[in-house]
């Protein structure tokens, strides 16, 4: 059962969408962590996303629509097959019992959390969990984690819960509690201020990179990262080495540079779709 | 003895291939074919056949070819080697069939490879299909010798030594179930070889003559993942492992970090299997600019030069030897420089240079000079002091070598491998756990196609003797 059929899909936020897709080689094998790389057409390119949840013959996503990939994808509809799923790939979290620990989730990477705080919370580990969005439209998934020891909610407008940022929560809670060890996922930005904030703290912190990449499977060396070792740098394939790294040791400057690597080729991408498509500011 | 002239292969002019990305070679017309056929001397005793990997009876075939019998030709040929277009394309002749033949010692030899793919472009061309009887009679493993052909095998990569196993033990009556990580099946043959040297069309055209031998391809795949080596071990009776040795090294470079910088293989791969040269028609997309530097002096270097300078860059290959050293086919490096592509020898680059947004924007390079042989019996390259000069660059490929991939064998703890990480085998190919065997780059590091295709045939026999003994 790989057909790679969507099942179900769901808006929750302007153009965020969550998809049920039906591939039980994926569904089946998924461990908190990992990810999937797919393409929705047979045109187009290989892009990772993190595994939300499994269920018998299918597994979630939640996409944000930013480039042509991910809005080809959220104007998919239930039914439709996509070209290719390939999954699970990367290494699971650790999943243990640590004592306390707080996970911080931010925009789509709280999808990416999701899995991980079950794991956790089922292993016997108190667990806090930090999710922040810019508004509380934006605030996905929010219901889903009552399991949670303490959820505290964020969001840069107050409209929910506390106003500010993720990270301002995280250096108010890390005041309160102490803890053994902490997930952070989100944009590149966010990881970096939760890695610097761990670091201050001794707090090792896994977060999980979102980098460019094309098989998934340590054979092209795009996905590549630098990491600091004892000795200095050292180059780490988010593919098969990750894609979660202690975010403390992490080359973010050199790291957020190759995020924006294809910048302009994305920009006509994405322009020639919406031209082919027509507007798609309703998403 | 006179003997005739090898008559070429024709081939698109330099200035025009340079400019698109269709084949090179265009192909012998019959007469063509013929003529270089009959230069052949059908010696009684041919050296020709030693020098293949999969010993293909070269007399034999290029005598049917001689008498008009193509149909017979082709059948001899694929009795032997189930992927005659690709090899006539891609196997280094020189340095096996063609350059064992007799007609060295008096001229140039028979253009085998150019034949070989005549005969098979013109049995696709013709639909005729191979004969089965004249395959077993030429196979090692003859099929009316296995009892049980109930066996299922699962093979792991579609490389060329995935496919030639396949084939095999297909052709026999076995259940094959061929795993591939990625979206199309054909390993290095689609992601990493260029289409202006192997056009994909030919290895899809090949490899679906796979069907109907009872092989069944699952794309996205990727086995200790998606499948786990527990059920894999647990659901076959057999396994061959042909994963290559697809992990690119980088040199360690200061700023390899820089955009711009890649490997061959994401570099090939994106334009190769993802069709990044038909962006934005296809989705993904490739970064080249104006100026493009290739380290490096082997075939991947030659692909990844030649593929740029058709995404219209200027194009620079940085080697650290000389050009006798370089270990690229001759034909390759003729290629690249008829069209055009400035060759740097005795250099090497210290340090990549890049600019505030991390954007590449040139290579530091050193002069070098040779010094006395190393463990290879190249001599060895030492850095010539205060010879600094700066290339300017958008984009860098390194194209110096890959490893063995882990990301099979760290799920398969169990399996032996020798110290720079390849799978330890018998000579056929049988490894440490007695049901599962391998084949390829996996186990030899990185070589050739044909190589990699005769160690599949070998393990083939060597999986079905394990499973007349099980």
């Amino acid at each position: 059962m790989y057909s790679n059929k969507i099942i179900s899909r769901k808006r929750l936020a302007k153009s965020t969408y969550e998809f049920w897709i039906e591939n039980d080689m994926v569904s089946t094998h998924a461990k908190p962590g990992q990810f999937v790389v797919l393409r929705v057409s047979e045109k187009g390119e290989r892009i990772p996303l993190t595994i939300a949840e499994t269920k018998d013959t299918s597994f979630r996503i939640v996409v944000k629509a930013i480039g042509k990939s991910t809005y080809d994808l959220c104007t998919r509809s239930v039914g439709d097959v996509l070209a290719d799923v390939v999954g699970p790939l990367g290494k699971p979290s650790e999943i243990k019992q640590y004592g306390n620990v707080l996970i911080i989730g931010g925009g789509v990477g709280i999808a990416a959390i999701l899995p991980i705080a079950k794991a956790l919370k089922s292993a016997g580990n108190d667990v806090t969990v930090i999710i922040g969005a810019r508004t509380i439209d934006e605030l996905i998934l929010k219901d889903e984690f009552s399991f949670a020891d303490k959820l505290v909610m964020v969001t840069d407008d107050g409209s929910s819960g506390y106003k500010g940022t993720v990270i301002d929560a995280m250096k108010e809670q890390v005041k309160i509690q102490k803890y053994d060890i902490a997930w952070a996922v989100g944009p590149a930005i966010m990881m970096k201020l939760a890695s610097n904030v761990a670091n201050e703290i001794n707090l090792p912190i896994w977060v999980s990179l979102n980098s460019i990449m094309i098989d998934g499977t340590g054979m092209c060396g795009g996905c590549r990262t630098l990491v600091k070792t004892q000795e200095g740098e050292e180059i780490k394939y988010v593919c098969v080495d990750g894609p979660e790294f202690d975010g403390r040791y992490v080359d973010w400057d050199s790291f957020m540079k190759r995020l924006e690597q294809y910048r302009e080729q994305e920009k006509l991408a994405l322009e020639n779709f919406i031209k082919q498509v027509g507007d798609l500011s309703w998403l | 003895m006179a003997v005739k002239d090898r008559i070429p292969l024709p081939e698109q002019s330099p200035e025009l291939r340079r400019k698109n990305f269709d084949e090179v070679a265009i192909g012998y017309t019959l007469e063509l074919a013929q003529e270089e056929a009959k230069r052949c001397l059908q010696c009684k005793v041919p050296t020709c056949i030693s020098g293949c990997p999969v010993g293909i009876d070269i007399p034999r075939f290029i005598k049917e070819l001689v008498n008009e019998n193509l149909e017979k030709s082709f059948r001899i040929l694929k009795s032997y080697n189930y992927l005659p277009s690709i090899c006539g394309r891609v196997c280094p002749q020189e340095n096996q069939c063609e350059g064992s033949c007799l007609l060295n010692k008096l001229g140039k030899p028979v253009n085998i490879g150019a034949l070989e793919r005549f005969v098979a472009d013109w049995a696709a061309a013709n639909n005729v299909e191979e004969n089965k009887e004249e395959t077993e009679r030429n196979n090692k493993i003859s099929a009316s010798l296995v009892n049980n052909k109930s066996n299922k095998i699962a093979i792991i990569g579609t490389g060329p030594s995935g496919l030639t196993a396949a084939s095999e033990l297909g052709k026999i009556g076995f259940t094959v179930h061929m795993y591939e990580a990625l979206h199309e099946p054909g390993g290095v043959l689609v992601y990493g070889i260029p289409e202006f040297r192997l056009p994909k069309d030919v290895v899809k055209r090949e490899i679906s003559g796979l069907a109907k031998l009872n092989v069944e391809i699952h794309k996205n795949a990727p086995i200790g993942y998606a499948i786990t080596v527990e059920e894999i071990l647990e659901n076959y009776d057999a396994i061959f492992i042909g994963v290559g040795a697809g992990t690119p090294k980088f040199m360690g470079v200061p700023g390899s970090e820089f955009n711009g910088v890649y490997s061959a293989n994401e570099f090939l791969t994106r334009i190769n299997l993802m069709r990044a040269y038909k962006f934005p028609e296809y989705d993904t997309p490739i970064r080249i600019g104006n100026r493009v530097v290739v380290i490096g002096g082997g075939n991947t270097a030659m692909d990844a030069a030649r593929s740029a300078l058709r995404l219209g860059a200027q194009v620079t290959i940085v080697y650290r030897r000389t050009e006798a050293e370089m270990p690229a086919r001759r034909a390759e490096i003729h290629h690249a420089k008829e069209e055009g592509i400035e060759f740097q020898f005795l250099t090497n680059p210290v340090r990549y240079i890049g600019d505030e947004r991390g954007n590449l924007i040139g290579v530091e390079c050193i002069r070098m000079e040779l010094g006395e042989p190393d463990e290879s019996g190249r001599r060895r390259p030492i850095p010539v002091k205060d010879s600094n000069f700066v290339i300017q660059a958008d984009t860098l490929v390194e194209a110096i070598g890959t490893e063995a991939n882990r990301f099979l064998l760290s799920q398969f703890p169990d399996l032996k491998t020798n110290k720079y990480g390849y799978i330890v085998t018998n000579e056929y190919g049988q490894t440490s756990i007695p049901k599962v065997f391998a084949g390829g780059d996996i186990v030899t590091g990185s070589a050739t196609v044909i190589l990699a295709m005769g160690a599949g045939k070998k393990a083939a026999e060597g999986i079905v003797k394990y499973l007349e003994n099980a």
